[in-house]
């Protein structure tokens, strides 16, 4: 007797499933062709549609697109004021980064050491929170906050420091006519937006230090400053380049935010945004996007090198 | 000259739990001390008291005469090897065990003479380039054992040491380790679960058992005289007998430990039925009933057993050791 004919099972279905299960390689791509359709066609497609329209102008006149390869829209990027925006935008996810990064490290580093139990999850439930309110929200809200009728302004009054705020505005360049419009709020808001995306994998990174080898220095003589130059620090940097991966490419493409909240000054992404939008100049904006790309691939490149993506 | 470390009344409660109990020890300079006891009972405990990574909830400790308690583990000339070696993952093996030297401010040159003389010192002569990813658990277990003895520790903690290796290594390393500290004349303690390992390497044992020191001597002396049913079962394997059933056997109406390799088989003695055998080699263990249904356990060399159901035991009036009534 067979083994096969004891089940009287049969049809086209347990066929294909008999033959799926004996071609393992075929059930694979089965499995594998909506995704890919996804990522190949919907993803990268459009992403390179996009990019090669960087390569094609618009005729001044009419508006439309001319497609004839040219590289006269990425040359545009090179013009004084587009390379403001660029530096603009760089040094503002740069700053951003860094504050998240100082502020963070502290929160990880309570979080991955002391909280246990109820707090730690007090702790999620902290960093977490503001993710699950809207996006726009949270801007508009801080664009009051930071507003001259704001609480702020009104809390400095309070406390009779009204003197160090406007000595705040008075700076230079990042100061303004009120905090909603200058360079420091836009700051403020990036680093609230994009905080959490710091601490998790600061706090993730931290949490794998085993707390033997904490001891283990102690124990050879280190004291705490030395344990955490020379042990906890490059142990948890990683986590920290991770989390700057999310703080940076996040800033670097954000367009809501240099809106709502600071001066009038463009940004990468809202240049992006006004190109294609209002301007309807798409190679422009295609031009405009190819700065991000090469800067994040540049920065992962960076990144990957400091072991940035064995703490993810 | 002041014990090495001496304990006095000390306990450690983590909230309700008392892991360690009104503890008194003294521990001798130059001595291999070995703490052996089941796991919980607080013999790690212990050795992180020594170490500076717990705080006495009460009593008084000292290392060589100066007040332990307060003083920060880095401020302590005590080093420990520790369970799973805690090698620093980022650093080479020259760093690592460099590292103590690199924090007290020694210059590079020195320190990495001195590493490299550890390394040598433990057989790893030549391996400080590579990374502690790149070496087996045995050679991993010596970095630790050279990165804590290059700081010429007055006392080193050595926590379960070795745990993580196979048989044949483990008791290579014991006979490592003996020698090394022969060598050194640096006090040891030796934190174990296994009891056969804090017989053959330990000068003493301590006994530990649900926070306290159950009993503390020679190897000998807690394997021939335990103190308690509990050191009698847990040190080596033994019969320990209720006192109706020793008068019964002969023996005094008391708690005794009688071992079972001191039972012999055939002979004038005891009727017994052997309900099961194990073989073990150089031994043979077999289970047998004695008239009333008590157990007892014998251990007879290897060729002492011929398959009979039917048996006779018997040992001599002094194998068994009254025990005092404490559990």
């Amino acid at each position: 007797m067979s083994l096969a004919a004891t089940d009287a099972r049969s049809g086209v279905l347990r066929g294909i499933s008999d033959w799926l299960f004996r071609k393992p390689n075929y059930f694979l791509l089965l499995l594998f062709i909506p995704p890919i359709l996804w990522l190949g066609v919907v993803y990268v497609g459009s992403l390179l549609v996009l990019l090669a329209h960087a390569f094609f102008s618009i005729d001044e006149f009419s508006g439309f697109i001319v497609y004839e390869w040219t590289f006269s829209s990425i040359a545009q990027l090179f013009q004084p004021a587009n390379i403001d925006v660029i530096i603009r935008t760089i040094v503002m996810a740069a700053a951003v980064t860094i504050a998240s990064a100082i502020i963070a490290y502290p929160l990880a580093y309570f979080a991955a050491r002391y909280a246990k139990g109820k707090w730690k999850a007090v702790f999620y439930l902290m960093i977490m929170l503001p993710l699950w309110s809207s996006y726009l929200v949270k801007v508009y809200s801080w664009k009051l906050i930071l507003a001259r009728e704001g609480i702020i302004s009104w809390l400095a009054a309070k406390l009779h420091l009204s003197w160090a705020l406007d000595g705040l505005l008075a700076t230079p360049i990042i100061g303004g006519p009120s905090l909603s419009t200058s360079y420091i709020g836009t700051f403020i808001v990036f680093v609230y937006i994009w905080l959490p995306y710091m601490i998790l994998p600061t706090q993730a990174a931290l949490e794998r230090v085993p707390t033997n080898l904490i001891e283990a220095s102690a124990d050879l003589g280190g004291k705490p400053s030395q344990t955490f130059r020379h042990v906890l620090w490059p142990l948890a940097l990683p986590g920290l380049v991770a989390g700057s991966i999310f703080t940076f490419s996040l800033t670097l493409g954000d367009y809501i935010i240099p809106q709502v909240v600071g001066g009038s000054q463009q940004y990468l992404g809202s240049v992006v945004y006004l190109q294609q939008g209002t301007a309807g100049n798409v190679p422009l904006a295609a031009a405009f996007t190819i700065v991000p790309i090469v800067i994040m691939i540049l920065y992962l490149t960076a990144a990957k090198r400091m072991g940035a993506f064995d703490a993810l | 000259m002041p014990p090495a470390v001496s304990f006095q009344n000390v306990a450690r409660h983590f909230g309700t739990v008392r892991a360690v109990d009104a503890v008194d020890l003294d521990i001798a300079a130059g001595e291999f001390f070995a703490m052996l006891g089941p796991s919980g009972s607080g013999k790690t405990t212990c050795l992180r008291l020594i170490a500076g990574f717990e705080q006495p909830t009460a009593g008084h400790i000292e290392i060589f005469g100066e007040t332990a308690e307060g003083v920060p583990p880095y401020q302590r000339q005590v080093n420990t090897v520790f369970q799973d070696y805690a090698l620093f993952p980022h650093m080479t093996i020259l760093d690592n065990v460099a590292y103590g030297l690199m924090v007290k401010g020694v210059d590079k040159s020195t320190r990495h003479r001195k590493a490299e003389e550890a390394l040598a010192l433990v057989a790893l002569g030549g391996y400080g380039a590579r990374r502690p990813g790149q070496l087996s658990g045995g050679q991993r277990q010596r970095v630790a054992l050279a990165r804590a003895l290059v700081n010429e520790p007055k006392v080193l903690l050595l926590d379960e040491p070795l745990g993580a290796l196979d048989l044949k290594l483990r008791e290579q390393m014991q006979v490592e380790l003996k020698s090394l500290q022969r060598q050194l004349g640096i006090t040891f303690v030796f934190v174990t679960h296994d009891q056969g390992e804090a017989l053959s390497m330990a000068d003493r044992v301590a006994v530990f058992n649900e926070g306290k020191i159950v009993q503390v001597g020679t190897p000998e002396e807690v394997y021939e005289q335990p103190r308690t049913r509990f050191v009698a079962s847990f040190v080596g394997s033994s019969n320990v007998l209720a006192p109706d059933v020793s008068s019964k056997l002969g023996g005094p109406a008391k708690w005794v430990s009688l071992r079972p390799e001191r039972i012999s088989m055939g002979g004038k003695g005891i009727a017994a039925n052997i309900t099961s055998v194990h073989y073990q080699g150089a031994t043979t263990k077999i289970h047998a009933v004695v008239d009333g249904g008590h157990s007892i356990i014998a251990a007879v060399p290897a060729g002492g057993f011929t398959g009979q159901e039917k048996t006779t035991l018997s040992w001599p009036k002094n194998a068994m050791h009254v025990l005092d009534g404490e559990a």
